[in-house]
């Protein structure tokens, strides 16, 4: 579980202080489904950089699992992302010179994983999301829905409890925005805690809840208020 | 996949930054192992030459300017052939043999040749012998503490040795060895009869070529030479085959005490030049090697820092994935030290082909590979681009993992 106590995070820009996000306290439970929805600009990603463990706030706490996150080292802080915590990308993030496989190997690799281990998970992943005849292709050799699909595969290899997705479907059409909503969804059903950023309405849709942020400010909303 | 899967892929991936980088380290490792090869097997050649020649001091009358070791005896200045007897009869100790000479124009059918007279050592057995200074079995000098030579050794009393240990054991009054060109020049042969200085000798041995001026020379016994030219008990030149440790020890002064109007030069002083000119090259090697090495850091920082950028995104990936700032430390000097080695092996094949291919066209030097140069080699391109990815990989290690996402 989540839980984020008074959490503000300012920048300095031009000699002035930027507020992304504004005392902010919100709890997330194990196998939530939240969106996080606001205009750009209004704090969405460096909530979710908070979230991931990758920028330490300017005050306040975060606590995953009751263990507060930038107590940890820098080190400890890549190892729990390493074992809890998987990212969805807006454009994918994929290795371009890397084959479909190799990429979702890479946190496997990371993990300390055998060669063969790395290699029947990641094939075992890639027929989950359907691209058992695509394992070696290069990025540039598939579809954006593809890239998508392989980048959720890649998530899901050091099976987190925890999954951040950025934009997922900003990148793509309408019915490959569908598939990839989907498969968040069965991860979600799976067990695992889902937090995505979007400014789309009918991703936002796929999620249990939506928080709205506007000027670093967070606030919890139904669906209909955000429509 | 392991880290190295990753770093061999990247690299083929984008190699063309890389080969700029890679040949500036290989130019400087060739550079070194072609001039370092060259020049130490020049060397050796010099010291193979110096060994084989016999003969490392001169003793020459004064005021002789030395140009050149092997017509050192041509200058027209001579001093008493008794000095050969007192040097035989001092029983220095290095000395190990002794070869006056006297050199003589005369003409052969109107063709004008150098003809040089030398003292077999039988001359010298025959003289110690009667003084009665048991040194038969060491004719001349008492060899205490000396190394041992070719020199040294060959008691052949083939005409032949005369090309190589400048002595020779027989000669009789009327016979007459000929270098190889002037054999040639005068199409002479075993047998032929010479006349020179209106008398006739005969032809005993023709020498096999030495690639020095003794080519071109006619070889007499040195008393023939002395009374048909009517020069007298004189000679130009006396040869001293002494074993190196002690010419370049007290042999110099010693003689210097024992004949002090005469000029004493070592072959070490001939050769020194040579030698200078190696060390020098030697030198210059480290140099090139140095500042190549240098241009190849730079260039390697330069293209590592670029690296860096243009994958700023994938770095931050990883890290969002999981990969500790150790990992992509590892991954960029893993590159760096791929490049390293490949660029020393690479440095050292070309360097040692150079070398092989120039050595003897230019120098007339045969070289071998040196494997030592192939440790110093990858050793010190490895050492220079790990060094020059240092920072880069510092930078990539630290980057904001922040960066992967769209608005930070």
């Amino acid at each position: 579980m989540y839980q984020l106590r008074f959490v503000t995070q300012t920048y300095q820009r031009r000699g002035g202080i930027v507020t992304a996000v504004d005392d902010c306290n919100l709890e997330i439970p194990d196998n939530d489904f939240v969106a996080i929805v606001g205009p750009s600009g209004s704090g969405k990603t460096t909530l979710l950089s908070v979230l991931g463990g990758m920028l330490a706030p300017t005050s306040g706490a975060v606590l995953l699992d009751g263990k507060s996150l930038y107590s940890l080292t820098v080190e400890q802080r890549t190892a729990l992302r390493k074992e809890k915590i998987g990212f969805v990308f807006q454009s994918f993030n994929l290795v371009s010179w890397l084959t479909a496989l190799e990429n979702v190997q890479i946190p496997l690799m990371l993990a300390g994983k055998s060669a063969e281990q790395q290699q029947q998970r990641a094939r075992e992943l890639l027929d989950r999301v359907g691209l058992s005849d695509r394992v070696n292709h290069r990025p540039a050799e598939l579809s954006q829905g593809q890239q998508q699909r392989v980048a959720l595969a890649r998530t899901l290899a050091n099976d987190p409890q925890v999954i951040l997705a950025d934009e997922p479907t900003g990148n793509l059409d309408n019915d490959t925005r569908q598939q990839v909503m989907s498969y968040l969804a069965e991860f979600h059903s799976d067990g695992r805690t889902i937090v995505i950023v979007t400014h789309d309405q009918q991703t936002a849709e796929f999620a249990r809840r939506t928080i709205r942020i506007v000027d670093g400010v967070t606030q919890d909303v139904s669906m209909a208020e955000v429509a | 996949m392991k880290l190295r899967t990753m770093i061999w892929k990247e690299l083929w991936q984008r190699p063309t930054p890389m080969l700029t980088s890679l040949a500036a380290v290989m130019l400087g490792v060739t550079a070194l192992v072609a001039i370092q090869n060259i020049t130490v097997f020049s060397e050796r050649k010099i010291a193979g030459d110096m060994e084989s020649l016999g003969a490392n001091v001169l003793v020459l009358p004064p005021n002789v300017t030395l140009q050149d070791y092997y017509a050192s005896d041509m200058h027209g200045h001579t001093m008493p052939e008794e000095y050969v007897t007192r040097l035989a009869l001092a029983r220095m100790p290095g000395v190990q043999n002794l070869a006056p000479k006297l050199c003589v124009e005369a003409e052969v059918d109107s063709a004008p040749v150098t003809l040089t007279g030398i003292l077999p050592r039988s001359e010298f057995q025959a003289k110690t012998a009667w003084q009665g200074l048991a040194m038969l079995t060491n004719p001349v000098g008492s060899d205490r503490g000396c190394c041992t030579t070719t020199a040294n050794l060959n008691t052949d009393s083939n005409p032949d040795s005369l090309a190589t240990t400048r002595t020779i054991q027989e000669l009789g009054d009327r016979e007459l060895i000929l270098g190889r060109d002037v054999a040639e020049k005068l199409e002479a042969k075993i047998g032929d009869k010479l006349t020179l200085l209106g008398t006739d000798f005969v032809v005993i041995s023709v020498l096999p070529s030495t690639g020095t001026i003794d080519d071109g020379r006619l070889f007499a016994h040195l008393h023939s030479v002395q009374e048909l030219s009517g020069a007298g008990p004189v000679v130009n030149v006396i040869e001293i085959m002494a074993c190196c440790e002690d010419a370049a020890g007290s042999l110099i002064t010693d003689l210097s005490s024992e004949l002090p109007d005469t000029r004493i030069v070592t072959i070490a002083q001939i050769v020194e030049t040579q030698v200078a000119v190696n060390g020098l090259m030697a030198r210059l090697s480290w140099v090139f090697f140095g500042v190549l090495l240098l241009v190849g850091a730079a260039s390697i920082a330069s293209v590592m820092y670029s690296n860096v950028t243009e994958r700023r995104k994938e770095i931050g990936t990883l890290m969002a994935l999981g990969a500790s700032r150790s990992f992509v430390t590892r991954m960029f000097l893993g590159k760096a030290t791929l490049l390293g080695l490949t660029g020393g092996l690479g440095g050292f094949v070309v360097g040692t082909i150079l070398a092989a291919v120039l050595g003897p066209q230019l120098l007339g030097v045969d070289v071998q590979p040196m494997p030592e140069l192939l440790g110093i080699g990858m050793g010190a391109a490895t050492i220079v681009a790990i060094v020059a990815s240092l920072f880069p990989a510092r930078r990539a290690a630290g980057l904001d993992p922040c960066l992967v996402f769209n608005e930070a």
